[in-house]
C-alpha cells in the first residue's frame, strides 16, 4: 500500500455515517464548501508569498485578523445594522471590502518592506523568524485594540434561507461568502495567468534572478504579490467578521495555520492547490464537526499537516518540491 | 577562516576555533563568583540599593527554568539549526509524565528523583518520535511541522479526559476515563519532599523540607542546581564530538556528511537530547507548582524560548541564559514596574480626552508586542545575538551570506572538520586563549580550503 492513501483510509469512519443520511452529509459539505472558501482565499497569500520568497508568510493570518477587526470598526463607524436599508447594506460593505482590502494589502506591502526585504539574502529561517515577529507585533495590537475576549459585530447579514437545493437550505450569509470569494478568487486566477504583471510574478517565482536579468523589476513585483496576498487576507477578514459575527485577535493564528495547511495540502506555490486545499480542508473539518468531535478538529487539520508534509511534502496537486535543498 | 580565528595549538599547528569559547581559568573565576552571587542572592536582594526593581524569588524561579528551556532548545537551534517551532510539547510530556506518576490522579506517587529521569527519557523519546519521520525536511517545513506537533500535544492533553478504547468488544480503557483532567489540568501533584534530619527540623521549625511554590527559596536551590548542572551538561555536549558535529551539519549538511557524520542520528540526538532538557523543567515546573495545566503550554512558550535563544545568540550557552534572564526580567518583573508608574498617567490622559483604548492601557498587555519587535529587529540588525560564540560571530560577519546554510554560511565546515582533527588527540590540552576572532567585515577570512580541511583524510 503506497503510504499516501492513509488520508483517504482515515476517511472512511466519516464516510460511513456521512452516506447512512445523505441530507445531513450535504448539509455538512455545504458548511464545509463556505468555511472553505474563506480558507481558500488566506491560503491564497501563503502561496503566493511562499512561491515567490520561498518564505512562510506568518503574518498572514494576522494581516486577515486585521482585515476582520477593520470590518468591525467599520460596521459600527458607518452605523450599518440589519434595519439599515438594503441598498446603504450593500454599497456600505461594498465600499468597507474596498478600504479594508487597501489598508490591509498596503500593511502587508509594509511588513514586507520592514520585516522581509532587508533579509532578502538572509538565510530562509532568519526571514521566517522575522515574519513571527510580525506575526507577534500583529496580534498584540489586534489585542490592545479589541481587548482580551472575542467582540461581537451587529448582526447584518439575514440567516434567512434564500433558496434550497433538495433538503440542503442556502442561506443569506453563506451566499454571501460566496459571493465575494468566488469572484476574488476567478479575479486572483486570472490577474497571475493572463497578465503582464501575473508573467512577471510567476517568471520571479520560478528564478528570481533570471527575471532580474530580463528587465522584470523584482523588488515590484514582490511589494506586488504582498499587496494581492495582504488584500485577500483583508477581504477574507470581511467575510469572516460578517460570517461569524465577531473579531477576535488570536483568531489570525489558528486561522492562519488552517490557511498555511490548505495551501501545503494543495501543493504550496500552486494557486488552484491552495484553492482546492482550502475548500476540501473546510469540508474535512465541517465532516469532524458533525461526525467525529469539534474538540479533535485541530488535532485533525495539524496530523494532515505533519502527514502531508512528511509523506507528500509537494501537495496533493504537486509543485515544488520540498524535501532536500 | 579558521586560521585567523585564533592561536595555533601548539603541537599540531592547527587552529581551534573553538579553543577559546570554552572553560578559561579565568570565565571559571567569574562563574564561581556568579553562582556565589545566585547563592545569596534571595537573602540580600532587598537589602541591595537599585534603580530597577529586584525580581521576587518566584520571578528568579521561572528565569532559571526558562533559562533551562533555552539551554535545551539551543540545542536543536543554536547548534544543530534546526528550527523547532513546538518546542513546548517536550516540556508537557516532561510535566504530564511527573503529574501521571505523583498524583491522585492515578493513585500513583513516585519520588520525585525517580521520576525525574523518567520524565527525561519521556520527552526524549518523544524528541525521537517527532524527529523520526521529520527531520528530512527542508528547514521550513521542518518549523511548521514542530509547530503543528507543539499544538497537537497540549490539545491531547486537553481532550484526553473521557478516552474509551475497546478493543474486539473488551474494555481496555473506559468507560469515560479521565486520564488528562482536560482543561482543568491535574491538580494536585506532589511537591518533592525532603525528611530534614532532627537539628534542622528544630532551626527550622518544620518536619519536611517541601520545594513547592509555598516554599521559594528551597525550589529557588533547586532550579539553580538544575540550571548549573544544564549549563554543564551543554557546555560538555558543545565540546564532544556530537557538538562538532551538530554544527557542521548546521552549516553544510552535505559537507557535513560526505566528512562521514551520520546527518540522521546526529540530527536525532539533537532533537531527543534538546528536548530532554525540557523534560527535566517539566518535571520541576509540575511539582513546583504543584498542578499542571494545558493552558499554560501553548505556542507563545515555544516563541518565548526561541525568542531568549534569539536574543542572547543562537549556539552560545552564556547567550542564551542571559537571554532567558533578560526576557524573563523584562516580562515578569520589570514590565509590572514599570506599568505601575507608566499605566495611571496615561489612563488618566486617556480619560481627559475620552479615549477608551488609553483609559485601558497597560504596558504589562504590550509584552509580545516588545518580544516580536525584538525578533524582527535582532533578525536584521544583529542575527548573532547579545552575547555570540565567537565562532558563530565570525560565520554570521564573514563573507556574503550564503542562502545555503540553515542559518549561517557554508565555509565554517572547514573549522568543524578542524576541530574533528583536534579531537583525534592533536587537541593541546592547555589552550585556553580565548579566540580573538577576526570577525568583522573588513579583514576577508582566508580560503578555507588551504591546509587544515585538505590534511583531514
Amino acid at each position: 500500500m503506497d503510504i499516501s492513501h492513509i488520508p483517504v483510509l482515515g476517511a472512511v469512519p466519516i464516510l460511513a455515517p456521512c452516506l447512512s443520511d445523505l441530507g445531513q452529509c450535504a448539509d455538512a459539505l455545504k458548511i464545509g464548501l463556505f468555511n472553505g472558501l474563506i480558507i481558500a482565499l488566506v491560503a491564497m497569500g501563503y502561496t503566493l508569498v511562499y512561491g515567490i520568497l520561498q518564505l512562510i508568510n506568518f503574518a498572514n493570518g494576522d494581516v486577515f485578523m486585521t482585515g476582520s477587526m477593520l470590518a468591525l470598526f467599520g460596521v459600527s463607524i458607518l452605523g450599518i445594522s440589519e434595519k439599515s436599508s438594503p441598498a446603504f447594506i450593500i454599497v456600505g460593505l461594498i465600499g468597507l471590502l474596498l478600504v479594508i482590502m487597501l489598508i490591509t494589502a498596503t500593511l502587508n506591502a509594509s511588513i514586507e518592506r520592514l520585516a522581509y526585504r532587508p533579509l532578502r539574502n538572509a538565510p530562509t529561517l532568519a526571514t521566517l523568524i522575522s515574519a513571527i515577529g510580525m506575526s507577534f507585533v500583529l496580534q498584540n495590537v489586534g489585542q490592545i485594540l479589541l481587548g482580551p475576549s472575542p467582540v461581537s459585530l451587529p448582526k447584518i447579514l439575514p440567516t434567512t434561507t434564500l433558496f434550497s437545493l433538495g433538503t440542503v437550505q442556502f442561506r443569506f450569509n453563506e451566499v454571501f461568502v460566496a459571493v465575494v470569494t468566488v469572484p476574488l478568487l476567478i479575479v486572483l486566477a486570472w490577474f497571475v495567468r493572463s497578465t503582464r504583471q501575473g508573467k512577471a510574478m510567476r517568471a520571479t517565482a520560478q528564478d528570481r534572478e533570471a527575471a532580474g536579468l530580463m528587465g522584470i523589476d523584482v523588488n515590484r513585483t514582490i511589494t506586488l504579490t504582498f499587496l494581492l496576498a495582504g488584500a485577500l487576507a483583508g477581504g477574507a477578514g470581511l467575510v469572516v467578521a460578517l460570517f461569524y459575527g465577531q473579531a477576535w485577535w488570536f483568531f489570525g493564528f489558528p486561522f492562519g495555520l488552517l490557511a498555511f495547511t490548505a495551501a501545503v495540502l494543495g501543493g504550496i506555490g500552486n494557486l488552484t492547490g491552495a484553492a482546492l486545499g482550502g475548500v476540501a480542508l473546510g469540508i474535512i473539518r465541517a465532516l469532524n464537526e458533525r461526525y467525529v468531535d469539534p474538540r479533535w478538529t485541530d488535532v485533525v487539520v495539524f496530523s494532515i499537516l505533519i502527514l502531508v508534509l512528511v509523506f507528500r511534502p509537494s501537495g496533493l496537486l504537486g509543485a515544488k518540491r520540498a524535501e532536500g535543498s | 577562516m579558521a586560521v585567523q580565528l585564533t592561536r595555533v595549538s601548539g603541537r599540531t599547528g592547527l587552529p581551534n576555533p573553538f579553543a577559546g569559547t570554552d572553560g578559561d581559568r579565568r570565565n571559571r573565576t567569574i562563574v564561581a563568583a556568579l553562582l556565589i552571587a545566585a547563592v545569596v542572592y534571595p537573602f540580600v536582594a532587598n537589602a541591595i540599593p537599585s534603580v530597577l526593581p529586584a525580581p521576587s524569588v518566584n520571578n528568579l524561579i521561572v528565569m532559571c527554568y526558562y533559562a533551562v528551556l533555552a539551554l535545551g532548545l539551543n540545542i536543536v537551534v543554536g547548534f544543530a539549526g534546526l528550527l523547532d517551532l513546538g518546542y513546548v510539547a517536550f516540556y508537557v510530556f516532561g510535566a504530564y509524565t511527573t503529574a501521571f506518576l505523583a498524583s491522585p490522579q492515578f493513585g500513583i506517587h513516585v519520588p520525585w528523583f525517580l521520576i525525574a529521569p523518567i520524565a527525561i527519557v519521556a520527552a526524549a523519546l518523544a524528541g525521537i518520535l517527532l524527529g523520526a519521520p521529520t527531520l528530512r525536511l527542508r528547514g521550513d517545513y521542518l518549523a511548521i511541522v514542530t509547530l503543528g506537533f507543539g499544538e497537537i500535544v497540549p490539545q491531547l492533553m486537553r481532550n484526553l479526559d473521557k478516552v474509551n478504547i475497546n478493543i474486539a468488544g473488551q474494555t481496555i480503557i473506559g468507560p469515560d476515563r479521565n486520564v488528562t483532567g482536560g482543561a482543568l489540568g491535574i491538580n494536585p501533584i506532589d511537591a518533592l519532599t525532603i525528611p530534614l534530619p532532627p537539628f534542622l527540623q528544630k532551626l527550622w521549625d518544620t518536619p519536611n523540607l517541601v520545594f513547592s511554590n509555598s516554599n521559594g527559596h528551597a525550589s529557588f536551590y533547586l532550579v539553580l542546581g538544575i540550571l548549573v548542572l544544564s549549563y554543564f551538561v551543554c557546555r560538555r555536549l558543545r565540546d564532544s564530538r556530537l557538538g562538532r558535529a551538530w554544527m557542521a551539519i548546521r552549516e553544510d549538511e552535505t559537507a557535513a556528511s560526505s566528512m562521514g557524520i551520520n546527518t540522521v542520528t546526529t540530527k536525532l540526538l539533537a532533537f531527543s537530547l534538546g528536548a530532554s532538557f525540557s523534560g527535566f523543567v517539566g518535571a520541576f515546573v509540575a511539582s513546583y507548582q504543584t498542578a499542571v495545566f494545558p493552558e499554560s503550554f501553548n505556542f507563545s512558550v515555544s516563541i518565548s524560548i526561541l525568542i531568549m535563544v534569539i536574543l542572547g545568540g543562537m549556539g552560545s550557552l552564556r547567550g542564551v541564559v542571559v537571554g532567558a534572564f533578560a526576557l524573563t526580567y523584562v516580562s515578569q518583573t520589570f514590565l509590572p514596574f514599570l506599568g505601575r508608574i507608566v499605566d495611571p498617567p496615561i489612563q488618566g490622559l486617556g480619560q481627559q480626552i475620552g479615549i477608551g483604548l488609553l483609559q485601558n492601557f497597560t504596558l504589562v498587555s504590550m509584552n509580545y508586542l516588545i518580544f516580536g519587535v525584538i525578533l524582527v529587529l535582532m533578525m536584521i540588525f544583529r542575527p548573532e545575538g547579545l552575547l555570540p560564540s565567537a565562532a558563530r560571530k565570525a560565520e554570521l560577519h564573514g563573507e556574503g551570506i550564503a542562502a545555503e546554510g540553515t542559518f549561517g554560511t557554508t565555509e565554517t565546515v572547514a573549522e568543524a572538520a578542524t576541530a574533528f582533527g583536534a579531537e583525534r588527540g592533536e587537541l593541546d590540552p592547555g589552550d585556553d586563549a580565548p579566540a580573538r576572532a577576526s570577525n568583522r567585515d573588513d579583514q576577508p577570512p582566508n580560503p578555507s580550503g588551504n591546509g587544515p580541511t585538505g590534511e583531514q583524510a
